[in-house]
This record gives structure tokens, sequence and C-alpha cells, in this order.
């Protein structure tokens, strides 16, 4: 376990970590992950210092829009990067081991039966050619050798009826196509914790499902939780999914964490311009449907050319505010008030109370 | 429903039925649209919501003539076109638009996007005063573009400006009516908002009519007069968007309403759980066809199938046996509670 690794808050050149909540230490803690790639047309830092720590039982949204470094981040807790290609640096402690450094052959040994992913996509995730049964037998017979085929099966079919699919015993004779897309999101679900992981990923989990469908797996994905006691990470940009599933939220964008606090204060009291904006260009079932959404200018950044200084300027209504501080200084991540909730904004805190009380809250739709 | 006089576009019956051979011999068909009844108004929006398979894309594809209807009839501006010859579809053309999902698929990558929104003019031999080029500049700077990118190319854009790209192409012979398939799902939060804008500012400010298809029923309550809800190829509720969103007649209606996240409430609200998937519409449930998913079917509802008619006399249609008839708690963050 990871434990009394809490970093001093305030150490300047070290990014906080926000406070724990429980005596147990976070399952997970990542501290200062950078990745980079070389590509042809320059140096791509998809991600550019982001540190959190997810606790067993609890989950963490991370949101933000294409390009963010959202998945980036993921895919390197998972270890799926190739080692060739990036460049990883920062600390990455899994139940209290160092992922960053390790041979290929641990970090595949963890991976599967400590850590585990759902991606967006089942279709593609799930091999066509095998039956989904066979499959999940699969991932739990690599790392329980001893088991036998028999015991596999059981163990497979068990899973897939905790997921909630009808008949599991005949459905794991099935090949994937045979199965509905939520059903495949849920077999997904089976395979991921066919090994009981403590960390399980999920990257747009329901993003590609209707909404009947998404109500169902997030339900689903919270009993799981409750049951198994496993640390989540939701990669996300639906921020009404993160209301709903999130203890903690991290908002990223060009590659850096810009707001992380509990779901209450990013989403009830956020206090990064990018969020606001995020919140406010939402269309929402409450409020005044006649009025305009107030966009967010612009587009996300290209990672290869980010804006100099704060990433966010190009498109803040508020980069004015700060003289050239918001074009030639990158802002740090810093404690927003209250524990726990870091923004990093050149915006003195009372300024930016008040135009989150003049200028978003009015609008209503983050209240 | 509208007075037959001032209906732009009048579907009756329209009906839309895949065949579905097995070898050679026909195994039944896939009854992806099975008669749907609705006008649009000119000005007006309708939105067109359900899920996946129900059968709302088939039917934009339809109404623009994309794909041939089995059965039923399209009126459009008093003119029946279900069956209307390419030729005699041409200067129907110029009325009727379309704009797509994927701005990525939609836009020729080797065409200027000069090209791209000049297109519709040239096709139809139209010489705008001013010259086709400059007509083209005044669309881009219409849909929010700059005019001068004329000669680039769309993979300069990003995908809001594609999509910006394709509404300019729609817009480029002066359509009365629009269909949107999903023209905001591909695009990301704060992008989409922007484009969810600029159609609200072009339908008004060119009194467009459009058919608004979409799955997203918060971004479709923030464009749409009128909305019909879509169920395995029927409508199973329609009715001006008040209506829809804060009286839902059809349970269907208040399970999808219910089963949107919304960012304004904390944690999992009290949803209305619809068990299972959408049936498949090969061989669709008879009766009632949301019987199978709803809590509150009744053996009439397997054998009799519910028509979509009005509860009190008002211009809110459902198609159920057991509507419900309370407010849905929509105006409060109170998580929505299942109404029995």
């Amino acid at each position: 376990m990871g434990r009394s690794e809490t970093v001093p808050s305030g150490e300047p050149d070290r990014p906080e970590v926000p406070e724990q909540r429980t005596g147990e230490g976070p399952y997970l803690q990542v501290r200062d992950l950078r990745v980079r790639f070389d590509t042809e047309d320059g140096v791509v830092k998809a991600v550019d210092g982001v540190s959190f720590a997810v606790e067993r039982g609890r989950t963490l949204g991370i949101v933000g829009e294409s390009g963010s470094g959202k998945s980036v981040t993921s895919l390197a807790v998972l270890g799926l990067h190739n080692a060739k290609r990036a460049t990883i640096t920062g600390e990455i402690s899994v139940g209290g081991r160092q992922l960053i450094g390790l041979p290929e052959e641990e970090v595949r040994r963890l991976r599967g039966r400590d850590m585990a992913m759902i991606f967006q996509d089942p279709l593609s995730a799930l091999h066509p050619y095998y039956t989904v049964g066979k499959q999940i037998a699969e991932a739990y017979r690599v790392h329980h050798p001893r088991a036998g085929k028999r015991e596999a099966r059981t163990r497979a079919v068990d899973m897939l009826g905790r997921v909630g699919i009808p008949q599991p015993a005949k459905r794991f004779d099935q090949y994937p196509h045979e199965f509905s897309g939520g059903m495949r999101q849920r077999a997904m679900i089976a395979m991921a914790l066919v090994n009981d992981p403590d960390l399980l990923i999920a990257d747009e989990p329901t993003t590609a499902l209707d909404v009947t469908v998404q109500a169902q797996i997030l339900d689903l994905l919270s009993d799981l939780q409750d049951e198994f006691r496993s640390a989540i990470i939701l990669i996300t940009h639906d921020l009404g999914v993160v209301s709903q599933v999130a203890d903690d939220v991290l908002v990223m964008y060009g590659g850096r964490a810009v707001e992380h606090g509990s779901v209450e204060q990013v989403l009830r009291r956020p206090q990064h311009p990018y969020t606001w904006g995020l919140l406010s260009s939402v269309p929402s079932l409450h409020g005044d449907a006649d009025a305009d959404l107030v966009p967010i200018k612009g587009n996300p950044p290209s990672l290869i050319n980010l804006p100099s200084g704060c990433a966010f300027h190009p498109r803040c209504r508020y980069a004015d505010r700060n003289g050239d501080r918001s074009r030639t200084e990158v802002p740090e991540l810093r404690a927003a008030g209250e524990a726990g909730h870091l923004v990093a904004c050149h915006l003195p805190a009372e300024e930016r109370t008040r135009l989150y009380q003049q200028d978003i809250a009015q609008v209503g739709v983050a209240r | 429903m509208s007075t037959e006089t001032e209906s732009l576009l009048r579907v009756r019956g329209l009906t839309k039925h895949f065949p579905v051979r097995e070898g050679f011999r026909a195994r039944g068909a896939v009854r992806a649209v099975d008669g749907l009844d609705f006008d649009v108004r000119p000005g007006e929006t309708l939105g067109l919501v359900g899920e996946s398979g129900c059968g709302k894309t088939t039917t934009g594809r339809m109404l623009v003539r994309l794909l041939e209807p089995t059965s039923g009839t399209i009126e459009f501006a008093g003119r029946d076109i279900t069956h209307a010859r390419r030729g005699a579809l041409r200067p129907l053309r110029q009325d009727l638009q379309i704009i797509f999902q994927d701005p990525y698929a939609s836009l020729n990558p080797r065409h200027t996007v000069g090209r791209i929104v000049a297109m519709p003019l040239q096709v139809n031999g139209i010489n705008p005063p001013g010259g086709i080029r400059k007509r083209v500049q005044e669309l881009l700077e219409l849909v929010g573009l700059n005019p001068e990118h004329y000669n680039r190319y769309p993979h300069e854009f990003s995908g809001g400006q594609r999509q910006r790209i394709g509404i300019a192409r729609a817009l480029a012979l002066r359509p009365k009516l629009i269909v949107a398939d999903e023209p905001v799902s591909a695009l990301d939060v704060s992008i989409q908002a922007q484009v969810i804008n600029l159609l609200r500012d072009l339908q008004r400010d060119l009194d467009l009519a459009f058919v608004f298809i979409a799955h997203d029923l918060a971004v479709v309550r923030h464009f749409c007069h009128r909305v019909a809800v879509m169920y395995l190829g029927k409508i199973v509720e329609i009715g001006d968007r008040d209506d829809i969103y804060q009286r839902p007649q059809h349970p269907y209606t208040r399970a999808l309403l219910s089963a949107i996240p919304d960012v304004t409430a904390l944690g999992p609200a009290g949803r209305i759980r619809l068990t299972g998937d959408v049936p498949t519409p090969l061989n669709p449930p008879s009766g009632c066809r949301f019987r199978t998913r709803c809590w509150k079917a009744q053996e009439r509802c397997a054998t009799e199938e519910p028509a979509l008619v009005p509860r009190d006399g008002g211009a809110q249609l459902a198609a159920c046996h057991y509507p419900e008839n309370g407010p849905i708690g929509v105006v409060t963050s109170e998580p929505v509670e299942v109404s029995q």
C-alpha cells in the first residue's frame, strides 16, 4: 500500500496532491506524470505534469475535451504506451508498487490482475473470432495459471451473471456480434472484473451507448464498486455522467490539470474559467430553454503547438485581467480555498469568486 | 395537429421495411419505420428523438429522398414527393436540404471549401448575382467562418468548423426545410454549444424549418419547438416542447428523460430503471412495442396496439393505454421519482 506518502502541501517544486479522506492511503498515486511523444512535427507533450490519487472504493472522474490528455494519462497508468515512442516520467504507484521503470513483463502481470481497463468501443475491444465466454475465461487463466478450463468457465459464467447478462451459461458460447451494444459493454466489464482488480479504468465507457442503457451501465459500475471496493477512474467528456458517479473530479486542458477537487467543489463551486465554460455550454434539462448557450470561443488547442503561458488564455474571457501574465507564465495548480480544491489560474481568488457569481452562476446552469 | 393548409411538410403513414434474406429466401423484414404521421410548419423545428434503432435516421433519409419509402406519403409545400423522380426532385432539392452527423465523412477531402459550398449552386445551374464566389464567401461568413479560407481543404479545419462548412453547403440554395441528422453529436462539448447557437440564429434569421434528429434530449430542448419521441419505428409521443419535457404522458418519454445524467443533480438520481435492450425491429413485440420494458404494462398492452391520440383534445399525442398525467419534477434539482 502506498500509505503515508502524502506530499507536504505548499512545497514549491512539487505539485500538491489533494488530501486523503480516510486513514487508508490511496491505491493509485500519480505524481508529476509527463508523457511525451516525438513526432515528425515536433514533441507532443500529451501529459505535462499531472498528479492525482484514487483510494479504494472511490471514483475519480477525469474530464476534458479531445486532446486534453485524459486518455493518454490512463494508458500510462496501465503501462500501455510503447516505450520506444513515448517518454514517460514521474511516479505512478499502484498498490505501493512503482510502475515507471518496471520491466514490461511485471507490468503485464499487474495489468489485468490488479488493474483493468474498460474501453469505449466494446466491439473493437472484443475479438470477433472467439466466443465472449472464451475471452473472459482466457483473461482469468492468464493470471491463474493453475486454474483448469472448467474452473475458468465457471468463473466466467459467474461474472457474466454478476454484470446482469441473462442466461449467462448460454451467452458464454456466443460471439460478440450476437450481443447488443449494452450487453457487449457488460461483457467487457465482466472481463475487466474477472480477476477482482483493485483499480478499474473506464475510458468513456458509456459514450457509444443509448441513454437508457448508459443509466444501466453506470448503476452497474457503482454496484460493482460497492461489492469489490475497487478504485475507479472514469474518463469522460460528459459532465452529467461525472456528476452522477464520481467522488472527485480532475479537469484537464492541454495536457495539464486545471482544476481538481471533490465533485461538489468542482461542479458546484467551480474555480477555473474553463470549468465554467464547460458547465455553461452544456445544454440542460432545466432552466430557460430559449436562452442561448454560452459556448467557449475558439477550439481546443493542438498539443504540438500549445499556447504560451496558460494554455487556455486564447479562449478565456478573463485573460486580459492579468496583464501579460496569462501569456507568459504557466499557472501552477494551487489551493483554491477549500481543503482539497486545487485550481491553476492566475486570477486572484476573490476576483474569481466575484466573476463566477456575476457571470456564470446567473446563467443558471451551474448552480 | 396543425391544419393541413399551413404544413410545409406533411408525412402520413411513412413506412420503411428493409427485406432480410437468408440465401435467396426472404426471411422477413426489418421494420425500421412503421407508419409515421407528423407535420412541420414553415419556420418550425421538430425534434425527432429516440435511441439507436428507433428509425429516426431512416426517417430523415426518406424525407430528403435518399431512401425510398416502402409506403406512405411525404408532401412538401403541398406537393406529393414520395416517389418523385430525379428530374422532378431537382427544384425540390433547393428547398429541402440535409446536414449530416459526421463532419469528417460528409465533406470530400479533395475539394476546396469553396468548391464544396459552391457545388449545390453549380449542380442546379444557379448563377447568383455577383457570382458564385461572392455567394460562397457570404455563406462562409454567415456560418462564422473566415471567407478568406475559400481555398482551403477540409483537413485544415477542426471538427466544429467542418460542421459549419456542412451547414453553409446546406444553406447555399436558401432552403425552406433542413433535415439535420445528429449535427452536433460528434463535436466536443464546448464546440457543440457554438454550433447549436449558430443553428438557432440561422433558424430565426432565415425563418428555416428543421427536422432535427438527435438522441440527446437536452440538445433537442434547446433547439426545437416541437418534439416527437420514437421507439422501434413508431412515434410514441409528439407535442410541444414544454409539454413533452414537463408533462410527458408516455412512460418511455419519462424513462428517457430520467435516464439523462444531469449535471445539476449530484449523485445517482432516482431514475426509472429500464431493464433490457430495445427489442429487434425484425420481430417487434405485439401490441405496444414498449411493453416488454414498461413497468406499467398490462395484458391489454400485448394484444392491442395503442393509437397515437390526444389525451384531452390538446396538441400532445401519446400512444399509450395507460398514459401518465402528472408533471415531471424538472424544475428542481431533486432526483426524479419513479411515478407509479
